[in-house]
């Protein structure tokens, strides 16, 4: 009787360590988001970016420095959000296929689904053909391949038998394929056309706008209750497919679901950012170890470490060479890997 | 009448058969050892079973109803099953593994109840030591008590496993086989096992099946199976079958050629 009381407290544990890990992560990045905001050529404190932000919300009941209100508001926060949400849906992306694939170097980079984006920009880039005309061609090309790169995956996997290996070595080869088929156009492209390819690929979050920023935010609120509220397939899942067909989950057709919503989640975000490769593999990697694998805690919570890191990249990569801004994608790598080796080589169960 | 009933059941992957008119019946409180060289179809006679392959031919009658026309969530509410590999690297704790098992029951908050039944299993596996450990730090016995712990708050009738004991030393495999044939008297459960030791089937075991090329040679109590004969003619060793023992007792002499000799 005893011992179950132990254990009992023992799980209550557990669940409060994850809640104030989610807790905490809330409050780190509303922090973040008010230090973010401060950042830039017109400088004001820490306070008065949150009273702007407040008299945004509020009209009359806070009053905002002069100026403060408009660079905030016009220039700022969109940026700084689109950072936050873009963060929060790859990482969901890269634990969800983590999850499914039972493969802890799967992500949206690695399965091929950012290099066909990076191709359908290219296209876009060097060609200029594409789907659509106008200013969205770049974005509508690089959103369009990479649904094109998951339905090639899926297609695969379809007709292989759907499997974790299937679905891993299918997006490794499309992403060598795509990544050939973007050098080629590189090669092929004039200077200018090649330094917009390069710079695509870099990844940032440079190209945000209200209402882009809106269009994801939706997609996101869309797909990620889904995501947790079947998080206990994901956990079976997680554990084999023998085992989750064992314990009533319907495999094939869930791995399916699962892979098709990461990839939304994956394409609408990088058709506006390019590549940002690393988020998606770290932040699920690092809340895995904080507070372990249950996928109802793990989804969250990963979500909010992938938007402290890439808004905190973001703003290191805005103000370490001020005025100059450095891409996201390149702070993301030169931060996060060394971050990453060091978790990885130090955790305890390694 | 029988708890599980397998009825005329073939299977065949794309054009390679692999079972072919498989039927047999086992009870509640009843384990049936399923035995036979490599290859010859174990673990795909349990996965056909389970309903995670689908027979080309027969059916499965599960507590009376046809395995084939129940929805995945039922069927998991009905038969558990443990498959070869034991586990896979998670970051979950013992505790949350076994909690799984609750699955088929779960919305998607744990009641009090879910937690009692987890805390019973990990009681009758020995594991509350080890209930927040992480089930990759474990070793190959605590893992699979870990899988067996997780099959049996599946609360099902019916519970198969494949090779549980494959990776184990001879200790742990006892005690899993004890752990098993306690709980399907206890419980009135009916167990499925394959197993490649002949000697710890034939000690744990009510009856045993004998599979050889895709169809049963064999099925009765051990002493009736395990027999010279079908020692030489389905895994072809020449064998001495000792019955003078609790259980009869498979002596490996030498393996093939002699059938030829006489």
């Amino acid at each position: 009787m005893e011992k179950s009381i132990v254990l009992r407290e023992g799980y209550a544990h557990l669940r409060k360590t994850r809640t104030a890990f989610i807790g905490g992560l809330l409050i780190l990045l509303v922090i973040l988001i008010g230090i973010a905001v401060t950042l830039g050529s017109a400088e004001f404190t820490v306070a008065e970016s949150y009273i702007a932000i407040l008299a945004g919300l509020f009209p009359g009941t806070f009053i905002a420095p002069e100026m403060a209100d408009i660079i905030v508001w016009d220039y700022r926060l969109h940026r700084v959000l689109f950072a936050v949400v873009a963060g929060f849906g790859l990482a969901v992306a890269g634990t969800v296929m983590q999850g499914i694939l039972r493969n802890p170097l799967a992500s949206p980079f690695t399965l091929g689904i950012s290099s066909a984006a990076a191709t359908g920009a290219s296209i876009a880039i060097v060609l200029g053909a594409g789907f659509v005309d106008g200013e969205y061609l770049i974005i509508a090309n690089a959103f369009l391949f990479s649904l094109l790169a998951s339905v090639a995956i899926y297609g695969m996997a379809r007709y292989r038998g759907v499997s974790s290996e299937t679905m891993i070595l299918a997006g490794i080869a499309l992403m060598y394929l795509f990544s050939a088929v973007t050098s080629l156009l590189q090669y092929i492209g004039t200077a200018e056309e090649l330094q917009a390819v390069v710079f695509w690929m870099f990844g940032s979050v440079g190209k945000s706008t209200w209402p882009r920023l809106g269009l994801v935010t939706l997609v996101l609120a869309c797909t990620i209750p889904y995501l947790i509220y079947r998080a206990w397939d994901l956990n079976a899942l997680a554990e084999g497919d023998e085992v989750a067909a064992g314990l009533g989950v319907p495999v094939e057709r869930s791995m399916m679901v699962f892979m098709v919503v990461a990839s939304l989640i994956t394409a609408v975000i990088v058709c506006f950012t390019g590549t940002i490769g690393f988020i998606g593999l770290v932040a699920p990697h690092i809340t895995r170890m904080a507070i372990g694998g249950d996928h109802r805690t793990l989804i969250p919570a990963s979500g909010l470490v992938g938007a402290a890191l890439l808004l905190a990249a973001d703003s290191i990569g805005r103000s370490i060479l001020a005025p100059q801004i450095l891409p996201v994608g390149i702070v993301t790598a030169f931060l996060g890997v060394p971050f990453f080796i060091y978790l990885f080589m130090h955790r305890r169960d390694a | 009448m029988a708890l599980l009933s397998v009825e005329d059941l073939s299977f065949a992957y794309r054009n390679h058969p692999v079972l072919s008119g498989v039927s047999f019946d086992v009870d509640a409180g009843e384990i049936v050892g399923l035995v036979g060289p490599n290859g010859c179809g174990k673990t795909t006679l349990i996965k056909c079973v389970d309903g995670m392959l689908r027979p080309m031919e027969g059916r499965v009658m599960l507590a009376g109803q046809d395995l084939g026309k129940m929805h995945r969530r039922e069927v998991a509410r009905e038969m558990a099953y443990v498959p070869q590999s034991a586990g896979n690297q998670t970051a979950s704790t013992v505790f949350e593994t076994v909690l799984m098992g609750r699955r088929p029951y779960l919305n998607w908050t744990v009641s009090p109840e879910d937690e009692e039944r987890v805390i019973t299993a990990l009681d009758l596996l020995g594991l509350e030591g080890l209930a927040f450990r992480k089930v990759a730090e474990l070793s190959g016995g605590e893992r699979q008590r870990v899988m067996i712990a997780r099959a049996l708050v599946q609360e099902t009738g019916v519970v198969l496993l494949d090779e549980p004991t494959s990776n184990l030393d001879i200790r742990h495999q006892m005690a899993v086989m004890e752990v098993l044939s306690r709980l399907a008297e206890e419980r009135d459960l009916a167990v499925v096992i394959a197993l490649h030791d002949l000697n710890l089937a034939a000690t744990y075991c009510h009856r045993l099946m004998v599979l050889a090329g895709g169809s049963i040679y064999g099925y009765g109590a051990p002493e009736e199976v395990l027999t010279q004969e079908m020692l030489g003619n389905v895994y072809g060793i020449e064998a001495v079958v000792k019955q003078d023992l609790p259980a009869p007792y498979v002596v490996p002499v030498r393996p093939g050629q002699l059938q030829e000799e006489g």
